[in-house]
């Protein structure tokens, strides 16, 4: 049997990962003797996931769309214990980031990430980034087909790619399989949503200029269609044109998004494919052989058949309540009946959203060693997710979960926060977000009440570079600064849910660190009363307008 | 500016042609020519085998526009000539550069032509095909995945 069931690393892989490790080591020792300049080694770290913040190094490792063996995620643990304070923070990309890492000891610990096939290779910098996935990939029942095939053939043609390593600014790639999207396709650089056109062939559809940040827009789609074997070649295609006409003169607008808004998408799709033409029928032309191999490697785990109705199962959902709604907020359909997909939350009440200790990351791994097949995924609501559980190992699951604090029933509701680092480590933040989301988290921890409020994503960011999706938030808050105080600005009815991406509106004036909860409160009032049978805050927002929770929040404030 | 060359540790001389402006090359065509990473190039299709120089400018860095202008003159037009970079070029662009299809390098860091000797060796395994001919790792597992089967099969 193999010992994961995804991508395994080979020779080449490795050959090449040791030698990118040898390589970052000679260029820290450069910039510690000082041959190198600040200047000259920032690009350098950067596509090496090494940021300066405000108060240390951090170093922002890469998690392949999004899954982990336990072996690697045990090592993270070993990591943060090692060169950090003994805890990481995942990310909202699917990524692992460590606050306190010294430059000196940057290459060993990237050494150790070697160890078990892992990097920090382009997690920043202006590059190919990371390509996220959904989080359910190959377990959830409404999947097409996994996509992370597609993501290991992009991680391995974009890695190190000799000519988009200096692109104008930074670039984001995300695959879903399924067409309920996880991976908020249409708010990335590039978005691909696998699905089966009328002729029964699944291909991508190929979405761009979608992104959050300063200018909010929501991407396009360049091509309906595009077959699988030509994903590089049009992938090759798109950057190109990018790197030669995307605007480098201002970063606030060298996205890919503002290339598209201002050559408009037919001009975009122009220029791609008269690209296209010409790499189409090149050796970026993927083999089947090729696919093959890949794909075999995501063959899913032999999951044994295992009773879909287990007598203690909902002896326990009748006699502890808890239980029966972490059943259902915290676990989703598999694929194969007997089987559930359980969210560990990284958000118990009043916690920062999307720490984990290394005690915690550790247990989580016996978890999935006991329960899961040996693998964790990361989702981009900064949770962890066991893909492979069955229904009969639920109530255990959730007794050693509830032991580590990841098993609050919150996932979907008010108190399953995404919030950016904000003023505690972002050199750029306007204001806190870390406190808020505690604070929020708190207020609203009654489990039974979150349940009858029902779906609610609440989204900080520190600042417009909105690396809290506070745009795509049902309630998203965004950190301002007036004269030198915190305040936060509200905004409604963002999505990115079932292929339904809405952008929030702003309903009136920024309000006060203090008031922030209250206006929250407010806002959950409103649709409490104002909700119809069944429907998701979301849902009411969009049926009776911003006015009645307006009228709430600022008379209440 | 120090001019830089494969298989010379030192600086090399500049004896060959001056390299003039698209602009300027375009009134009188001659066997060099200097492209601004904004330039377009297909006047140039026609004069391919006439020219021996095509020198592309980096005004930073971190803007890799010259890098596609490399591989489209290599790849698409099939120049053969020098391609030369210019400007802010640093030693750590060297093993992207050299896949890109240039091969002559004008820097003024120290220990850029040590670094230059050893660019090509930095990375025995690459992942995509570029300007220098090297199999990326996905075809070296199919060529040897078909070996092996052919083995077995006799
Ligand atoms: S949104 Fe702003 S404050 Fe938050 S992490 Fe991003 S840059 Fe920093």
């Amino acid at each position: 049997m193999p010992d994961t069931y995804f991508y395994r690393y080979d020779d080449f892989d490795r050959t090449l990962l040791s030698e990118r490790v040898d390589q970052f080591r000679d260029q820290v020792r450069r910039r510690l003797s000082g041959e190198l300049t600040e200047e000259q080694f920032k690009p350098l770290r950067l596509t090496n996931g090494l940021y300066l913040q405000l108060h240390a190094y951090m170093l922002r490792i890469a998690i392949p769309y999004g899954t982990l063996s336990t072996k690697q995620l045990r090592k993270l643990a070993e990591i943060a214990r090692k060169y950090d304070r003994g805890y990481g923070h995942f990310t909202t990309r699917q990524n692992l980031q460590l606050n306190w890492i010294k430059l000196e000891d940057a290459p060993d610990a990237v050494a150790a990430l070697a160890e078990v096939d892992m990097h920090a290779i382009q997690t920043s910098g202006n590059v190919i980034r990371n390509t996220t996935a959904d989080h359910f990939a190959g377990a959830a029942a409404d999947e097409i087909e996994d996509p992370r095939i597609w993501c290991e053939m992009i991680r391995q043609w974009s890695t190190l790619h000799p000519e988009f390593s200096f692109l104008p600014r930074k670039f984001k790639i995300a695959i879903t399989g399924s067409p309920n999207d996880r991976a908020a396709v249409r708010v990335h650089d590039v978005g691909l949503r696998l699905w089966r056109n009328p002729e029964g062939q699944v291909g991508f559809e190929v979405i761009v200029g979608g992104g959050l940040g300063r200018t909010p827009i929501i991407g396009k789609t360049l091509r309906e269609f595009l077959p699988k074997e030509d994903l590089l070649a049009y992938l090759e295609a798109v950057l190109r044109v990018y790197n030669r006409y995307g605007r480098r003169d201002n970063i606030y607008k060298a996205r890919i998004k503002i290339l598209v808004h201002e050559l408009g998408v037919d001009k975009m799709r122009e220029e791609v494919e008269a690209e296209f033409a010409s790499t189409r029928d090149s050796a970026l032309k993927l083999d089947p052989q090729t696919i093959e191999a890949i794909t075999s490697q995501f063959a899913p785990p032999p999951l044994p058949h295992r009773p879909a109705m287990v007598g203690a199962v909902e002896a326990l959902k009748i006699e502890d309540r808890d239980f029966a709604l972490w059943l259902k907020s915290n676990t989703a359909p598999h694929r194969m009946a007997g089987y559930r997909i359980v969210t560990a939350s990284l958000k118990p009440a009043g916690a920062p959203p999307g720490d984990a200790s290394a005690a915690q990351m550790d247990g989580v791994a016996d978890i999935a060693d006991a329960y899961s097949w040996g693998e964790v995924r990361v989702s981009h609501e900064q949770n962890l997710v066991l893909p492979h559980v069955a229904i009969e190992d639920l109530p255990a699951v959730y007794a050693v979960l509830s032991k580590l604090g990841f098993a609050e029933a919150n996932v979907g509701k008010i108190t399953d926060i995404i919030a950016c680092p904000g003023l505690d480590y972002c050199a750029l933040a306007n204001a806190r977000s870390i406190p808020v989301a505690q604070s929020l988290s708190n207020h609203f921890s009654n489990l039974a009440r979150q349940h009858d409020i029902g779906d609610l994503k609440v989204k900080i960011s520190g600042c417009i570079n909105a690396c809290g999706h506070h745009h795509v938030g049902h309630i998203g808050i965004l950190g301002v600064d007036k004269n030198g105080v915190e305040l936060y600005q509200i905004s409604l009815g963002g999505d990115v849910d079932f292929g339904k991406t809405s952008l929030g509106e702003i309903i009136g004036p920024a309000v006060g660190a203090d008031e922030i909860v209250e206006a929250v409160d407010a806002l959950v009032a409103t649709y409490l009363e104002r909700r119809r049978e069944g429907e998701r805050f979301v849902e009411t927002y969009r049926r009776i307008g911003a006015e009645p929770f307006k009228e709430r929040v600022y008379g209440a404030v | 500016m120090a001019l830089y060359r494969e298989g010379h540790i030192a600086p090399i001389d500049d004896d060959g042609p001056v390299a003039l402006p698209l602009a300027e090359w375009l009134q009188a065509p001659t066997q060099a020519v200097a492209l601004a990473n904004t330039d377009q190039f297909n006047a140039l299709r026609t004069h391919l085998g006439r020219l021996k120089l095509i020198a592309l400018n980096f005004p930073k860095y971190t803007d890799g526009r010259a890098y596609s202008q490399a591989r489209l003159l290599r790849g698409r037009l099939g120049y053969r000539g020098e391609l030369r970079a210019t400007g802010q070029v640093l030693l750590d662009q060297l093993p992207f550069m050299l896949r890109c299809g240039f091969d002559s390098f004008e820097s003024e860091q120290a220990g850029f032509g040590a670094a230059l000797a050893r660019a090509r060796t930095l990375f025995s395994v690459v992942y995509q095909g570029a300007e220098d001919d090297r199999l990326p790792a996905s075809l070296l597992r199919l060529k040897r995945r078909n070996a092996s089967e052919k083995l077995a099969a006799e």
